[in-house]
């Protein structure tokens, strides 16, 4: 078996609110190339790992690398799909130019987006099935086009490794299908894709490596492997029992 | 117009146009109240800049109040980051103590000198023609015309050069920080900008209504448009165009210059807030009215899908069996009329198959809320809008 890349590094990571750890020295190597959910109840520090990473919110220990390096040097190769209900959705703007907001990145600070980036969100807009809605103020689509338009956002961003707190929390049964299919398209690509995940039905289907998370790392492996009831139930605290498919 | 009067008006619509920037972030940003607390804390530094310089157009008191308008921010958001309170609390917490301490400045030291609660708060803006900046002994205008001015030139160019970064992080602070464009240098940065728009405006129209001049256009060009640039021009529209009509409105009834704007204001916002084309009350009522129609047309067209004896079909009897009032009986046979959906025999109504198949694909579409059939219907239906 050849050596994997290590696409995400976090060692010792220790995250607190008002003192009060969220994440309890979490050690996890996310390997380049996996489609990763992150599993956990409620209040599990999931949204929290993800932010750390992000450099959204600071450790009060530990680090985290994008491939080798701090956040900040990377930002480049990183894409962020956050909570669908984390932004006003009444806020005066279009389809389209919340799309635009994946190309900030990339331009900088002050320098405007040209052709090029509409080029490029239009054609994002097109792999996610909404460029028919690019006119449309963001409030007056449903849930599931929101969460279609804020994939596109990431996409745009033309990223190596893609983070998504949420992505199917709302939506209905064809845009969950139509999101899963663009990630298992990222995979292919060699992207990594993390997803904050709710429903453990689903993870056997669509994901190929998960992370159980609660305040601790409980287990991070192939779904394959580790996916069972002994680490539910550590994860969750209740017996838990799913008849997992392998 | 005498030279006075023009003057006067240049200095509000540019007092105008110099809070309706920074306010449409802050109404988008839902942080409206903390203009009122720093309109109010910024009392102590202007004091003790008066202090210091004893001229009430001093740029030293615009930093120091500026400065003070930065701290009321930092003390309302390090209060809220206890936990122990939230933000409401925090801010109601913060400007009454900074404002206060003001106060008591004012009373301790000023008795001797030309500073009153009143001239900070309440502005006057008849005045500000009489104050005239000299240049090597040349006047060149009003000294809060080229104070207003400045910190107009200064806030466009903010907002020319970072309107992408003040857009993303007032959206979606997490990915403009995600992004590198920190959130936190923007929110400081608009923090600065309206401490620094408010105290140079105090000497216009007062600390206090400058509140009204930041919050109300935005608010009102909100209710407008979708688009965050025709927001800030609507916003400046309505900000210099009720500036004027309030400075003629107090010189008809020879009343308060600031006081008369911020009536107009107010006045502006209702008109928009009950007119408005799609946010506004009565269209927001009038699309809950054919709504509420729609909806009586479905049950009506299924009743009629489902009964075939025509005691069920008769006109008379819809009121009875379906339990309508008269009005909105004849207003949902209209309708159906209207669209062809139904006919009516001898007072009995039959469903056509236009309405057959309607009445199959409406219900279809609002289970499963996928027809791209219906898709067409919207412009008539405002039930399948959303």
């Amino acid at each position: 078996m050849k050596e994997q890349k290590i696409a995400v590094q976090i060692d010792d990571l220790t995250v607190a609110y008002n003192y009060k750890p969220v994440l309890w020295d979490i050690d996890l190597a996310i390997p380049e190339g996996v489609l990763m959910a992150i599993v956990g109840p409620n209040g599990a520090g999931k949204s929290t790992l993800i932010k750390s990473i992000l450099d959204i919110i600071k450790p009060i220990a530990g680090s985290t690398q994008i491939y080798g390096k701090p956040y900040k040097k990377q930002r480049s190769l990183v894409a962020y799909v956050p909570q669908k209900g984390s932004v006003d959705w009444d806020f005066p703007t279009t389809a389209l130019d919340v799309v635009m907001m994946g190309t900030y990145g990339s331009l900088g600070w002050i320098k405007r987006p040209g052709q090029k980036q509409k080029k490029a969100a239009l054609e994002a807009l097109e792999k996610v099935g909404m460029l028919s809605f690019k006119s449309r103020q963001i409030s007056q689509l449903s849930g599931g086009q929101q969460q279609r338009i804020f994939l596109a956002r990431a996409l745009v961003q033309n990223a190596s490794i893609y983070f998504m707190d949420e992505p199917f929390q709302g939506v209905d049964a064809t845009t969950e299908k139509a999101i899963i299919n663009i990630l298992k398209e990222l995979r292919k690509a060699g992207k990594t894709v993390i997803v904050v995940h709710h429903d453990l039905q689903t993870v056997p289907e669509y994901f190929d490596w998960v992370t159980f998370l609660n305040v601790k790392k409980i287990a991070t492996g192939p779904v394959k492997d580790i996916f069972n009831d002994d680490n539910l139930t550590k994860t969750y605290g209740i017996n838990y029992k799913v008849s997992v498919q392998q | 117009m005498s030279n006075a009067q023009i003057e006067i008006q240049l200095i509000a619509s540019l007092v105008a146009i110099a809070c309706a920037i920074p306010g449409t972030f802050l109404v988008l940003r839902k942080m409206a109240l903390i203009t009122d607390a720093i309109s109010h804390s910024i009392l102590p530094g202007i004091v003790i800049g008066f202090f210091i310089t004893h001229d009430l157009s001093s740029p030293l008191l615009i930093i120091l109040a500026a400065a003070s308008g930065v701290i009321t921010v930092v003390l309302v958001e390090f209060i809220q980051k206890t936990g122990l309170v939230k933000e409401d609390t925090a801010i109601g917490l913060v400007f009454p103590a900074l404002f206060s301490i003001g106060i008591i400045l004012i009373a301790q030291n000023a008795n001797d000198v030309h500073l009153d609660v009143d001239a900070v708060l309440l502005g006057e803006l008849a005045f500000a023609p009489f104050d005239r900046l000299l240049i090597g002994g040349t006047d060149v205008g009003p000294k809060s015309l080229w104070i207003i001015g400045t910190i107009l030139l200064i806030t466009l160019g903010l907002l020319f050069a970072f309107f992408k970064e003040l857009k993303v992080s007032t959206f979606d602070a997490g990915l403009a920080s995600a992004l590198g464009l920190s959130p936190v240098v923007m929110h400081y940065g608009l923090m600065t900008v309206s401490s620094i728009t408010t105290v140079g405006a105090f000497d216009a129209v007062g600390a206090i209504l400058v509140i009204a001049l930041m919050i109300a256009p935005a608010a009102t060009a909100y209710l407008l448009t979708n688009d965050l640039k025709k927001m800030l021009l609507l916003s400046v529209i309505f900000g210099v165009s009720s500036a004027i009509i309030g400075y003629w409105v107090a010189h008809a009834l020879d009343t308060s210059i600031s006081g008369s704007m911020t009536t107009v204001l107010g006045l502006v916002f209702l008109f928009v807030y009950l007119f408005a084309p799609s946010k506004g009350l009565f269209s927001v009522l009038y699309r809950q009215k054919q709504q509420r129609i729609e909806v009586s047309l479905l049950t009506f067209l299924l009743h009629l899908g489902n009964h075939q004896e025509e005691e069920e079909r008769h006109v008379k009897h819809l009121n009875e069996h379906i339990n309508w009032q008269k009005v909105q009986s004849k207003s949902v046979l209209n309708l159906a009329l209207k669209n062809n959906m139904i006919t009516i025999n001898n007072d009995i109504v039959s469903l056509t198959k236009k309405g057959k198949n309607f009445t199959t694909e409406a219900i279809d579409y609002i289970v499963t809320n996928k027809n791209s059939e219906i898709e067409n219907m919207k412009d008539r239906f405002f039930l399948f809008r959303g």
